[in-house]
């Protein structure tokens, strides 16, 4: 292997690397930012890098750790202290973090160099990346396609071998579906996990922070890092963290997978639905039973999930009031005006729709009919999830109704937007777990391959066996193994 | 219900200037998703209780013990406008 390739290898690769000591971990840093250099101009996935103080941490990572001496991405919403953290927003240019996230403490108490801030939708929202105020980000396999969203630098990064692996956040799906348009795994935690502290809150309620890697595996080494209490996020669950890679290697004789009834609605794109459909024969195959079960409030979730998600973010996003931190308009006229300028000045166009649709059901007359009822519909969503799962110990699904859509395809139209996230987002509402992995490809128009996603989900903190089942899907096919031709880019 | 929404009144609730252009478009667009939201009408939520979150949460407390946390520079670090280790606010009172 030649210092060219190193930012190929996965997580595990890596890691065997450095332990036997056949390269450093400045080398691989080293390696990597040649890679990036050469190929992000064309995938902008990178909003900035600090390669000065990987440097140093390089030098001095202890490569005994299970991360030791690996750089992980970071999605710009986590707090790294003294790097930026915009959230790709106008609002915080300029910002950096005083203190760093718990995830990312832990990150570095596993070895891991924290490496690069990734670009995404405004505060995480959006579906495509495109709601980002600094760039564009472009899918790796097509560059005329967004990479997914709203964590499509991380994904996109990690498809492009300019990562090893990545954080990213998940709300409604944003880690599960820009790793299926990108070809990659994505893992979103059952909700309370993993720490939410230092994470600039969307919707506090569904949020949580997750990986974006090359393989199961190496998910499952980053879920062992980030997971577990954190005495500085009321919503952390206090259960212990069990090994997610035990697990790995198991065979699925026992385990029951349930195909909701209801997720084969009509507008699923061919291509995905028979790759979807071949990866659950193959699931079968691997000795899983495989039964139907019924999600009857399937049909509600998106509704739900837009109310709910915007009215808590138009909460959360009161906090940018241009006094303590970010973007302050000039010569003001009053207080009013001092906050509405300084937010109209600083935030991108979906930002303002939420905060004016979550203001809205959130307003005296229409709270009852709109963000009570969604409340008591979460509820009922959160019921067919349990009861599915006495039954089951995973459901499958699409991740995404289809591949990589063209940039600007779907910008004008929110709703189109919204609806592309019909697989994911029950999932945050129930607060279970759930997984995205490679499972074969659509053909573009123009004859580029384009990836699909199948999504796993588990009950809440049933990680580990999301993860075995992934893995031994994963390990059954090539579909990992594949990687998009940008070398004539990076050449 | 969706008819009912006046995005330049929400606007101002939200603290947020919005110029003609971008009121008429939300106005157009959110209508329609809170059209698409209707469809919430049609679920029996009669004694379902209302989940604010996924998993049932309740207080948390930590001992009420002082400990180390930002220094004032540290604190305004970020600050658009300080002076004198304070915060420098618009004038709130006339």
């Amino acid at each position: 292997m030649t210092k060219r390739d190193l930012p190929a290898q996965s997580i595990v690769e890596l890691r065997d690397l450095l332990r036997r000591r056949e390269i450093s971990p400045g080398e691989a840093l080293q390696a990597l930012q040649e890679r990036i250099n050469a190929v992000d101009p064309a995938i902008g996935a990178y909003l900035v890098q600090d390669f000065a103080t990987a440097m140093a941490e390089a030098e001095k990572a202890d490569v005994s750790l299970p991360l030791g001496g690996i750089p992980i991405a970071i999605k710009d919403l986590i707090n790294v202290e003294g790097q930026q953290c915009t959230c790709a927003s106008k609002i915080l240019r300029g910002y950096h973090a005083p203190y760093s996230a718990t995830v990312i403490e832990k990150l570095r108490g596993h070895g891991a160099i924290p490496f690069g801030r990734m670009n995404m939708d405004e505060f995480a929202m959006g579906s495509s990346t495109e709601n980002s105020s600094a760039q564009v980000t472009r899918n790796p396999w097509d560059l005329s396609r967004v990479p997914g969203g709203s964590s499509g630098g991380s994904a996109a990064a990690v498809a492009a071998d300019i990562a090893f692996g990545a954080l990213g956040t998940d709300t409604g799906g944003s880690i599960r579906q820009p790793a299926a348009l990108s070809g990659i795994v994505g893992f979103k935690p059952s909700y309370g996990r993993v720490s939410r502290f230092g994470l600039v809150a969307f919707a506090s309620s569904l949020d949580q922070i997750g990986s974006l890697t090359k393989t199961v595996h190496d998910s499952t080494l980053l879920m062992n890092a980030i997971a577990g209490h954190d005495s500085h996020d009321s919503t952390s669950l206090n259960a212990p963290v069990p090994d997610y890679s035990k697990n790995l290697g198991r065979d699925l004789k026992g385990i029951r997978i349930g195909l909701p009834k209801e997720y084969m609605i009509e507008g699923v794109d061919p291509a995905v639905k028979s790759a979807v459909m071949a990866a659950v024969k193959q699931l079968g195959e691997l000795g899983a039973e495989m039964v139907e079960v019924s999600l009857p409030h399937t049909d509600y979730a998106i509704s739900v999930y837009y109310i709910l998600a915007t009215a808590e973010a138009s909460a959360n996003l009161a906090r940018f009031d241009g006094v303590r931190y970010g973007h302050r308009a000039e010569n003001v006229s009053g207080l009013f005006d001092h906050y509405a300028r300084t937010r109209a000045e600083g935030f991108g166009a979906e930002v303002k729709r939420r905060i004016i649709l979550g203001t809205y059901v959130l307003s005296s007359g229409y709270y009852d009919a709109y963000y009570l009822r969604a409340q008591k519909v979460r509820e009922l969503i959160r019921q067919d999830f349990a009861r599915a799962f006495e039954k089951v110990e995973a459901l499958v699904s699409p991740t995404s109704p289809s591949p990589a859509f063209k940039l600007g395809e779907k910008t004008t139209d929110p709703l189109q937007m919204y609806l592309a996230d019909i697989f994911t987002n029950a999932a945050n509402l129930a607060g279970i777990c759930g997984i995205s992995v490679p499972c074969g490809f659509a053909e573009s128009e123009n004859g580029k391959k384009l990836p699909i996603g199948l999504q796993l989900l588990g009950k809440a903190l049933d990680e580990a066996r999301i993860f075995q089942i992934a893995h031994a899907y994963e390990q059954s096919t090539d579909w990992h193994k594949a990687r998009p031709a940008i070398e004539a880019i990076a050449a | 219900m969706a008819s009912e929404l006046d995005v330049a009144y929400v606007a101002q609730l939200a603290r947020l200037q919005l110029t003609i252009e971008e009121t008429e478009l939300f106005q157009k667009q959110l209508g329609h998703v809170l059209k698409y939201a209707e469809k919430l009408k049609e679920v029996n939520v009669e004694g379902v209780e209302a989940a604010a979150h996924a998993v049932p949460m309740f207080n948390v407390f930590r001992a009420d013990e002082p400990c180390d946390w930002f220094a004032a520079d540290e604190a305004l670090s970020n600050a658009p406008r300080q002076a004198n280790n304070l915060f420098i606010v618009t004038k709130v009172v006339e």
